[in-house]
């Protein structure tokens, strides 16, 4: 048994508290520290990619209890992959947060992070539905936290409205637990989708209901319309750097979905039968259309990405929702896409804030270091709207693909391609009121000369543009690993059987001593 | 005992709900507080209910309590009381810091207008 699936979770843990405890007051050892640790992760979230690429499934028993009696670590290729992405993400959000300063206008900002950090790789690594449950509590209790960095009210009240709505969700996920526990008396998610085929037709009421409130929490989590209200305020009040880590909090949501929703409760039960394409679908298709018309009608250039990334989760609920391979890989590569497009709108928006009074979307005199940031605009701007050359466009065609054979196929049609023209229409609407009206409006000479953004916060933007870029470049790669995660996810038996199969401390009879 | 704790769970519930609407964060974070009462209780009873029942094996006992949602319960009640710990910090610092204890966005300029509405 390795023991490396448990690194991801354990070294944000030990590095979290040592640097509350030892570093507290000195920015330059947490800063080292915090990057040195994420590298760390990004290394461990790599070997195990490796490890699982081959289809090998990891099992880590905490304490050696074995499956549906003790918690279990689980690493397949769906749950490496993700843990990858964040840590990836991770570094480049960290690197922006060190250049622009960020993490200096508050206390315990890299503590929280990698608290952060824990909690989203346990969410990915966890096989147990109760354990899941906690880890959503660790990256949400961080998440408070980094929510309010850096104080100011419109912060706080934007923070009280997230938190309370994330407290809600997490009593609805509470009830949904206790009702799983209640019909099945399991919450390991391998030993249930095993119960779960068992249960007789005739009396499902009870599961019925625990699916549907399971599936509402993973959409309160994933900003699925009409359960998407938190996320505007809360994501355009963040500090800049927390909000573009957000960006991999929905798709803990769409993970848990993708991971729930095939394994215990797969698409061809009966149980859960009309859950996906009478439901899920539509408010998915809804999604798309809202968030791209709050683009267009965004008065702030922070709701503007905001509704953007509701708009494309929206996009990858509507893929997911098909719940064939094909829609579950076009899926997997535009989680990847759109996480990095969304985290660099989100830094983007921030270095156009550093240069002018506020974000509104109002022409303003030209800002320090306008050029450079207009292009990193533009090159963003095209990726989300999903425009070619960028992998957003690619993302797009393999949904529209997939959804050919739907039942639906006319309405996800006409909803992505519609929503993608007003998209398109939005952003180049805030780009052009941005940066080149700007040239129009007389420099107000009594203003304050604003200071250009430090060279850090160019190289973490152009990094993960960057990685946009090779997205679109090994496209082809990046999709047929996609595609190998859905055959996997598709066919559960091996995760099933490892996981419930592997005997642990309690498995032998005991001998006498 | 079934239709009691059924009815008790019900009531909270309920209750929380109507409190959970409410526009000002003090009722909203009572109503908060009923729901996880409530959810405890729940998760208590997801094991069924028994009286006098023993958690753990022991030899010559017949009836036994399910242990394991005992531990959820647990669980759950230690993060529910932190979690309304930090809600009434952050709400407390939100009220402090503007005058103005509404959950929802306030249109700009118009908090002054707002002592009428509760």
């Amino acid at each position: 048994m390795t023991h490396w699936i448990v690194a991801p979770v354990i070294l944000p843990a030990l590095l979290a508290p040592f640097i509350v405890l030892a570093a507290r007051f000195h920015i330059g050892i947490q800063r080292s520290f915090s990057v040195a640790g994420v590298l760390a992760l990004i290394g461990c979230a790599a070997g195990l990619a490796w490890q699982t690429s081959d289809g090998t499934i990891l099992l880590y028993q905490l304490g050696d209890w074995a499956a549906p009696f003790g918690i279990v670590l689980v690493g397949d290729r769906l749950s490496t992959m993700m843990v990858l992405l964040t840590a990836v993400l991770g570094l480049f959000v960290l690197l922006y947060a060190i250049g622009s300063g960020w993490d200096n206008r508050g206390w315990h900002f890299h503590a929280l992070f990698q608290f952060q950090l824990m909690g989203i790789m346990g969410a990915f690594l966890t096989g147990d539905l109760f354990n899941l449950f906690v880890f959503f509590e660790v990256l949400l209790i961080a998440s408070y936290g980094l929510m309010i960095h850096a104080g100011g009210n419109a912060r706080l009240r934007a923070g009280v409205q997230y938190v309370l709505f994330n407290l809600i969700g997490s009593t609805l996920f509470l009830f949904a637990l206790g009702s799983i526990y209640a019909e099945t008396g399991t919450l390991n998610m391998a030993d249930l989708a095993n119960r779960v085929a068992l249960i007789d037709p005739a009396e499902t009421v009870g599961i019925r209901v625990a699916a549907v409130l399971l599936l509402l929490v993973f959409a309160i989590k994933a900003a699925l319309v009409p359960l998407h209200f938190w996320l505007p305020s809360s994501y355009a009040e963040a500090p800049a750097p927390v909000a573009a880590l957000f960006a991999i909090m929905t798709k803990v949501g769409a993970y848990a979905i993708i991971r729930v929703y095939t394994l215990v409760f797969p698409p061809d039960v009966e149980v859960t039968s009309g859950l996906h394409d009478v439901w899920l679908q539509p408010a998915a298709l809804i999604s798309v259309a809202l968030g791209m018309i709050g683009v267009l009608a965004a008065q702030r250039l922070d709701r503007l990405v905001a509704f953007s990334v509701i708009g494309s989760m929206g996009m990858v609920m509507v893929t997911i929702s098909l719940f064939t391979p094909a829609g579950i890989a076009a899926a997997l590569y535009y989680i990847v896409h759109s996480t990095f497009a969304g985290a660099v709108l989100f830094l983007i928006s921030d270095l156009v804030r550093t240069g002018r009074r506020d974000l509104e979307l109002t022409p303003q005199p030209t800002m320090s270091g306008a050029a450079l940031t207009a292009g990193l605009f533009f090159v963003g701007a095209i990726a989300m709207a999903g425009l070619p050359p960028l992998s957003g466009f690619l993302g797009k065609l393999l949904v529209l693909e997939a959804a050919f054979s739907s039942d639906l196929m006319v309405w996800i049609w006409t909803v992505v391609l519609v929503s993608s023209l007003i998209s398109i229409l939005g952003f180049a609407r805030a780009g052009s009121v941005l940066f080149w009206k700007a040239h129009s409006v007389a420099p107000d000479n009594g203003a304050p000369v604003r200071e250009r953004p430090a060279p850090l916060a160019y190289v973490a933007v152009g990094g993960l543009l960057s990685l946009l870029i090779a997205n679109t470049v090994f496209a082809g790669q990046v999709h047929g690993y996609t595609s190998k995660i859905a055959a996997q996810l598709f066919a559960p038996e091996p995760y099933i059987t490892t996981v419930v199969d592997t005997p642990g401390k309690l498995s032998e009879p005991k001998e006498d001593k | 005992m079934e239709f009691l704790v059924a009815s008790a769970i019900g009531i909270m519930t309920a209750a929380g709900l109507y409190l959970l609407l409410r526009l000002r964060t003090f009722p909203v974070i009572l109503g908060i507080s009923l729901l996880t009462y409530a959810v405890n209780v729940f998760l208590f009873t997801s094991g069924r209910l028994t009286v006098g029942g023993a958690p753990i094996l022991r030899d010559g006992v017949t009836q036994y309590a399910d242990p394991l949602p005992q531990a959820l319960v647990l669980t759950a009640i230690v993060i529910s009381f932190g979690m309304t710990a930090v809600v009434v910090m952050i709400a407390l610092g939100a009220f402090l810091g503007s005058n103005n204890d509404f959950v929802d966005d306030q249109p700009e300029g118009q908090d002054d207008q707002m002592e009428g509405r509760s």
